[in-house]
């Protein structure tokens, strides 16, 4: 643990502790983005309340010049603006970390600590002397407390003023305020405490090529540059910035700069019933067409998903997850829908899931999930999680190859639809389990019925057992198509050969890196897995059988990703060792860390 | 719902229309619903209407939800294609439709169980949008299909055929959709062709929802003494309000009817309905006056017929998005992926 003197250059968790609805979130974002421009890997985590005004909230970020953007567990600079938790926040602090408070009221004594450092501020006092209006004065001790964390981390003043300036644009008299504010911070922490504190920022250069982007924010513009049209949904959080980050694309690239003629339609359905038919209404058009949503539109979506999954339309849905079960807490990260979106619906029925760990892979995978769909004719849901959806990561910069063709899979135009004898819907002409299909409209010889009731394969009602079985099992080879053209978990070997080895997917995968980089020194090694689709596929089947023992890591409490590897590859569940963390909080390194060494010990004595 | 394929014999004199169609290729398979059904007479009048239409039928889509009347469209247009949604939940798929193809013509049917319980919030919500769309309710107050049930459109004091009585006030459509600003009311009888059709064919070109609540009994849950959806309680209590007759564009009006009794409204296609007032008091253009009309006349048993209400001036989905006028199905995937460049400029916004 650190102790008072020790140096914390490039690496520290800062918390600020606020109230929501007081304008906390700017300033937050302006000292990320501050670390970020000075070079050093950074990221932020968003803890807020589902409300809009008046309850706690808190922002974490952690810098490290090692790049370890998960969760560390430690707070070693806490700003404790919110009274209604002092006394946690105090107790949350790292010993050897530093707590800022507002100074302007007195604090309670009792809760004293002799292990941290208490720099006080006045906060609301040089605020209230300084501005005028009563919601400025709120505003401005936000401010001022990033001028005070400039002295105290030696964050680049330069860069903030620049920051202020372009989030303010030509709104000059807010620049100046908000100047002001972060000067009054500056100014006092300079006169009356050391600056900088051991814990500080230092300049490098590991941030080029890099963005900090939420992974709402990614997955829209990758529905923007896949093609997709047509948006439905209801709004839930943690989705709901998708479809608006989708909207304010649309509006600037997609919409004629001389008519106004928008190339995209979003519909706000009245509820998730009605978004999900949207898009399968619109995708049975051959439009590209999403809804992105959360564990309890999932699973309004049912009966509508194993119809598209029977019919064979495809369909993108973004399952931004949140902790459940039923309303479970809304602004809170799980990765808890993985068995009820890979079954979503009653009778036989799967769906290709796919897990960005990531914003960046939030933009890839919501393209190869529109491919996906088209190609397999199925809905696709890309299971992201709060964590990666609401929060800013840092990743590498989005890269678009120009020479992106979108796979619309098997659709007969009205030319080949001339030259056929007749077209039948759910013949499987290929041998690789996908039927063709046509769309409304092309031609008379294409015209089929959507049912959702028992249909043999020339697309026709039947209630005979051996026309209905023969299109169910076609669509379990459709199904091994798909394990083939979904993308390959990616695979990361330790430094020595390893007895072990460890699976997870999506948000954990920065806590999971940074766990076993820090298991590595005591001599404990593990092959990491991280898989990005389900079906899982054969690469997935060979890592599980080249270990002797496999840990499964995932954000839920019944270990679901789990059950489903030993539903679909059949392996023996005792190999595999579940490590769980399901608070609802993003997940710090801590838990599989020390499973894991405990695990390790006991294999020594063993 | 066994599809059951009707031999086509075309007699050489029948007569085509326009695209040299006959009325044989406006037809589907056999209905498979009881002998007698009204749901058959408004497949009748759907086949006639889009062949004097001059439609093509593979332009056209047929939707439906679950339910006897879900089951018609394989009975009409053989050659459109066909979407059977599940239960309720039709218009959300003729919104995602419409949205992706707004060059298709979407022709919805449903039932009274399937658009005003099960349904209803969609039904509301497709009808609000103004989606460009005909929906059809057969409407029979009963679950044929679950065998006799009442549905929400049983009104009270009507008698199953086991004897119970119907306690709960019933669901109109009709004033559902005066209530919530629907630009095209209508209701008619399935018995009452020489009305039905001209109502359809005028929904078809009206821009927006067009409703047609559309009595049609069911012969065998719903059609004995006692019953309020009956034939013979139909024939009986039906009041003609507003007669419709649809006129093509560039046709000209013949001076048939009476200047002071016709009221021409203009269809976006520039096609007309003359609508003929025959009920004294009844006005047509006033959305309060006919709501108050249906509904002095429900309580005395009356069923009010005819298009009760249109207005051609609002806007429907496409027009409140202000989406292009090609359909978004047919817009060059280059026209929607704004390309590198702008991903590398766009990004600086993240930094």
């Amino acid at each position: 643990m650190a102790d008072l003197k020790k140096s914390r250059v490039n690496d520290f968790v800062l918390k600020v502790a606020n109230v929501n609805g007081t304008g906390s979130a700017s300033a937050n974002s302006l000292l990320m983005k501050t670390v970020f421009r000075m070079g050093v890997p950074v990221s932020g985590k968003n803890f807020f309340p589902s409300n809009i005004q008046g309850l706690p909230t808190w922002y974490e970020i952690r810098v490290s010049g090692d790049g370890y953007l998960g969760r560390s567990g430690a707070v070693d600079v806490m700003v404790a603006m919110n009274a209604q938790t002092y006394a946690r926040d105090l107790a949350d602090v790292s010993p050897g970390g530093v707590l800022i408070y507002d100074s302007t009221w007195p604090r309670d004594r009792q809760l004293a600590r002799r292990d941290i450092e208490i720099i006080g501020l006045p906060l609301a006092r040089m605020c209230n002397e300084h501005f005028k209006n009563a919601r400025t004065r709120i505003l401005m001790k936000n401010m001022a407390y990033v001028g005070a964390l400039a002295a105290l981390l030696a964050l680049d003043r330069k860069i903030i003023e620049q920051l202020v300036a372009e989030t303010f644009g030509k709104k000059t008299a807010l620049i100046a305020s908000n100047l002001e504010a972060i000067e009054l911070g500056y100014q006092y922490v300079s006169a009356n405490f050391q600056c900088p504190l051991p814990t500080r920022v230092e300049a490098l250069d590991k941030t080029k090529g890099h963005i900090m982007i939420d992974g709402n924010t990614a997955a829209a513009l990758g529905c923007v540059y896949a093609g997709a049209t047509v948006g439905a949904w209801y709004p839930i959080t943690p989705s709901t910035s998708l479809m608006d980050a989708f909207k304010g694309f649309c509006e600037r690239y997609r919409t004629d700069p001389e008519t106004g003629e928008k190339r995209y339609c979003i519909v706000q359905a009245e509820d998730e019933l009605a978004a999900i038919g949207i898009v399968l209404g619109a995708s049975w058009n051959g439009a590209r067409a999403f809804t992105p949503t959360s564990g309890p539109g999932l699973s309004l979506m049912n009966e509508f998903l194993g119809f598209a999954y029977f019919t064979e339309l495809p369909a993108v849905l973004f399952d931004v997850q949140r902790v459940g079960p039923s309303t479970g807490m809304p602004t809170r990260t799980q990765q808890a829908d993985i068995l009820s979106a890979a079954f979503a619906s009653h009778g036989d029925t799967k769906h290709v899931l796919l897990f960005p760990s990531d914003p960046r892979e939030c933009f890839d995978l919501a393209i190869q999930a529109f491919d996906l769909a088209d190609r397999l004719q199925t809905p696709v849901i890309v299971m992201s999680d709060l964590d990666i959806g609401m929060n800013d990561w840092m990743c590498k910069d989005i890269v678009w190859d120009p020479k992106y063709k979108p796979d619309r899979g098997k659709v007969l135009g009205a030319a080949q639809l001339e030259e056929i004898q007749a077209f039948y819907r759910y013949v499987d002409a290929d041998g690789d389990g996908i039927p063709y299909r046509t769309l409304p409209g092309t031609h008379p010889k294409g015209a089929y019925f959507v049912r959702g009731s028992g249909h043999n394969q020339f697309g026709l009602y039947t209630e005979d057992s051996a026309e209905y079985q023969q299109v169910v099992d076609r669509l379990v080879k459709k199904w091994r198509t798909a394990a083939q053209l979904v993308p390959k978990p990616v695979i990361r070997r330790a430094a020595k050969p390893a007895k072990w080895g460890l699976i997870g997917m999506g948000s954990s995968d920065p806590a999971i890196r940074e766990a076993l980089e820090r298991l590595a020194p005591s001599g404990i090694h593990l092959d990491y897995c991280r898989l990005r689709a389900y079906p899982f596929g054969e690469d997935v089947v060979r890592f599980i059988e080249q270990h002797e023992r496999i840990f499964v890591v995932e954000q839920n409490r019944d270990a679901q990703l789990r059950s489903l590897l030993t539903i679909e590859l059949g392996c023996a569940p005792a190999r595999l060792h579940s490590i769980l963390e399901y608070g609802g909080l993003p997940l710090d390194c801590r838990c599989i860390v020390e499973t894991l060494e405990q695990a390790a010990a006991q294999g020594e004595a063993a | 719902m066994t599809s059951i394929s009707k031999p086509k014999i075309v007699h050489p004199g029948l007569k085509r229309n326009a695209l040299g169609l006959t009325i044989r290729d406006y037809e589907g398979g056999m209905s498979t619903l009881c002998a007698g059904c009204g749901h058959d007479s408004i497949t009748a009048a759907i086949v006639q209407a889009f062949f004097e239409l001059d439609i093509a039928p593979h332009s056209v889509a047929k939707m439906s939800g679950i339910g006897c009347s879900s089951k018609t469209p394989a009975y009409f247009l053989s050659t459109a294609h066909g979407f059977n949604a599940v239960h309720g939940r039709m218009p959300s798929i003729a919104t995602g439709a419409n949205a992706a193809n707004r060059s298709l013509h979407l022709l919805g049917v449903s039932g009274d169980g399937d658009s005003l319980s099960i349904g209803l919030g969609q039904f509301m919500h497709a009808l609000r949008r103004n989606l460009d769309m005909v929906y059809i309710i057969e409407n029979n107050g009963v679950y044929g299909l679950t065998k006799g049930q009442f549905s929400a459109s049983a009104d009270v004091g009507t008698k199953a055929k086991r004897g119970e009585v119907n306690k709960q006030p019933p669901i109109d459509p009709v004033q559902v959709a005066l209530a919530l600003g629907g630009t095209f009311v209508a209701r008619s009888f399935s018995g009452d062709k020489d009305q039905l059709v001209p109502l359809i064919k005028a929904g078809v070109r009206h821009r927006g929802f067009a409703l047609i609540d559309v009595l049609s009994p069911c012969v065998t849950f719903n059609d004995h003494e006692d019953s309020t959806k009956s034939y013979a309680h139909a024939r009986e209590f039906s009041h003609r309000v507003v007669n419709a007759d649809f006129v093509p564009p560039a046709t000209e009006i013949k001076a048939v009817y009476d200047a002071g009794d016709a009221l021409p409204i203009v269809l976006h296609d520039g096609s007309k309905v003359l609508l003929r007032k025959i009920a004294e008091g009844y006005n047509v253009g006033n959305r309060g006056d006919a709501l108050e009309y249906i509904r002095a006349h429900q309580r005395d048993g009356e069923i009010v017929t005819g298009l009760l209400y249109v207005d051609e001036g609002e806007p429907d989905l496409h027009e409140v998005n202000g989406t292009t006028e090609t359909p978004l199905n047919a817009v060059a995937f280059e026209a929607l992926c704004p390309g590198a460049e702008v991903l590398a400029a766009l990004q600086n916004r993240f930094r």
